[in-house]
């Protein structure tokens, strides 16, 4: 692996990027409309948008930065610049990491942007440091970047790759503990949640909301960023340098 | 000849139960032009991805600079361009092979160099995919070029140009081979054959014959080399290879 390569490899993501200005635009305001519509349908529910808007924030850039990265990591492999890379001195690593670090940047601004407007304009408060919230959206979308790497060599056509949004995602969704405590689920759908890494996104963002930043705060913020990590180096493997 | 660059010792590759390539035995010499010629869907875009080691193969061997085909010290002295154009679309031309050079850590010089080789300095800062097919098509064989690799790898490069640039390439590739490269190339066109300074000619995965342009019209006893080809593809006990 080398620096060299993995910032030549992030340059070149954040150049693709700058000359599609329209998939910047989205990928910024997109949860931070999303987070806008959520505080206005609980317009005569303050008290449950307090309890839930922290944990419902995660679930947008986890999911934009799911999409986002799904596809551009197809168009690499479809489009024959992977393998001409691969033929290269390229590391895996180097253009793993590459990717990572430009979409992380997104994340980042992405993540700051949504958990200022929600805790600024749309009034939410938390009881722990606002600095807390940010880091956990930002975690999570670059979690939601590490799937999105993962499950794109899953994919051989943008077809198939935009059904792993319903997939991987929406299922984490409906058992990571939003919509009923995980503990009254089934006990199968516990099990299950436990092993999903949504499920521990959505417990430190309940973490932050009522300021209890203990052990299983950290715990959780630990598994968001090693399943992260996990899913890279699976996403690492799946980059084959002969094919059939 | 004694000095080959590329050694192929009874290579199979099968896809789908079906060979591909059927126990081809092949050598390209050091520092020549060579074509290689047969009608689509013979094996000669797997060939050449065997050679540059991004075919899985089933048997036989590839043995590329003394090296075994696709291996680590084999990945900066060899260089390919796919019939694909291979390279970022919505980059800039100056992008595309700026990235690609800071993979192989090259810097400004080789980016100036390959774009002069190609005749693309007054399109450098245009994105790809404003260009034609032949200007992307250059952007493609100017990444190749970027490494000053000893063997190159080009698969139809000069499809899709006018007559001026395709002249203008094939000068090109003679200059690169008096300097000592390698040149391995695909093409259907025939009086491109007859600039070559070896053949092989393929057939249903098989080797049919190999020569120069010179030795396989007296072969075949046709001065026209694509009559000598006809003749040869069309004689169906033809099955063992010819050795011209």
């Amino acid at each position: 692996m080398s620096a060299r390569r993995t910032f030549a490899t992030s340059r070149r993501v954040l150049a693709q990027l700058r000359h599609d200005p329209r998939t910047v635009v989205l990928l910024l305001l997109v949860p931070c409309i999303l987070i806008t519509i959520l505080r206005y349908v609980f317009e005569d529910q303050p008290d449950t948008f307090g309890r839930i808007g922290a944990p419902v924030l995660v679930l947008f850039p986890f999911t934009v930065m799911f999409v986002v990265t799904s596809i551009a990591t197809l168009r690499e492999r479809s489009s024959g610049t992977l393998e001409r890379l691969l033929t290269m001195p390229t590391g895996k690593l180097d253009l793993i990491a590459g990717y990572a670090l430009a979409f992380g940047l997104l994340a980042v601004a992405q993540g700051v942007l949504a958990a200022s407007l929600t805790l600024g304009p749309l009034g939410l408060s938390v009881q722990a440091d606002a600095f807390w919230l940010i880091v956990v959206v930002v975690a999570t979308g670059l979690l939601g970047m590490a799937l999105g790497l993962f499950v794109s060599a899953f994919a051989a056509t943008e077809f198939q790759a935009v059904q792993f949004l319903p997939v991987v995602v929406l299922p984490q969704v409906l058992i990571c503990g939003l919509l009923v405590p995980r503990s009254q689920m089934a006990g199968w759908l516990d099990v299950l949640s436990r092993v999903l890494p949504l499920s521990y996104a959505v417990q430190a963002m309940t973490h932050v909301t009522t300021g209890d930043l203990d052990g299983v705060f950290v715990k959780d913020l630990l598994l968001i960023a090693g399943s992260a990590v996990v899913a890279l180096g699976l996403g690492a493997l799946t980059l084959r340098r002969r094919t059939a | 000849m004694k000095n080959n660059a590329v050694e192929i010792d009874r290579l199979t590759v099968r896809r789908g139960g079906r060979p591909v390539l059927d126990g081809l035995s092949a050598a390209v010499g050091a520092a020549t032009v060579t074509g290689l010629l047969g009608p689509s869907g013979c094996g000669k875009t797997t060939l050449m991805r065997a050679v540059l080691g991004v075919q899985r193969i089933e048997a036989g061997s590839v043995r590329v600079l003394g090296q075994p085909a696709g291996s680590r010290p084999l990945r900066d002295r060899v260089a390919c361009m796919p019939q694909r154009a291979s390279v970022y679309a919505d980059l800039s031309v100056r992008e595309n092979l700026r990235y690609f050079a800071a993979m192989l850590g090259l810097g400004h010089g080789a980016v100036v160099r390959a774009l002069a080789e190609v005749h693309l300095e007054s399109s450098a800062d245009t994105l790809v995919a404003r260009l034609s097919g032949g200007q992307q098509a250059r952007v493609s064989l100017a990444t190749a070029l970027l490494g000053q690799p000893e063997l190159l790898i080009l698969d139809e490069p000069t499809v899709g140009l006018d007559p001026l640039l395709r002249q203008d390439l094939w000068q090109l590739f003679r200059r690169l081979a008096d300097q000592g490269t390698t040149l391995l190339v695909s093409s259907h066109v025939m009086d491109e054959a007859s600039r070559c300074d070896q053949l092989l000619l393929l057939r249903a995965g098989r080797l049919l014959a190999t020569g120069t342009p010179s030795a396989i019209r007296e072969r075949t006893g046709q001065e026209d080399l694509e009559q000598a080809f006809i003749r040869l593809v069309d004689q169906p006990g033809n099955e063992t290879a010819v050795r011209a």
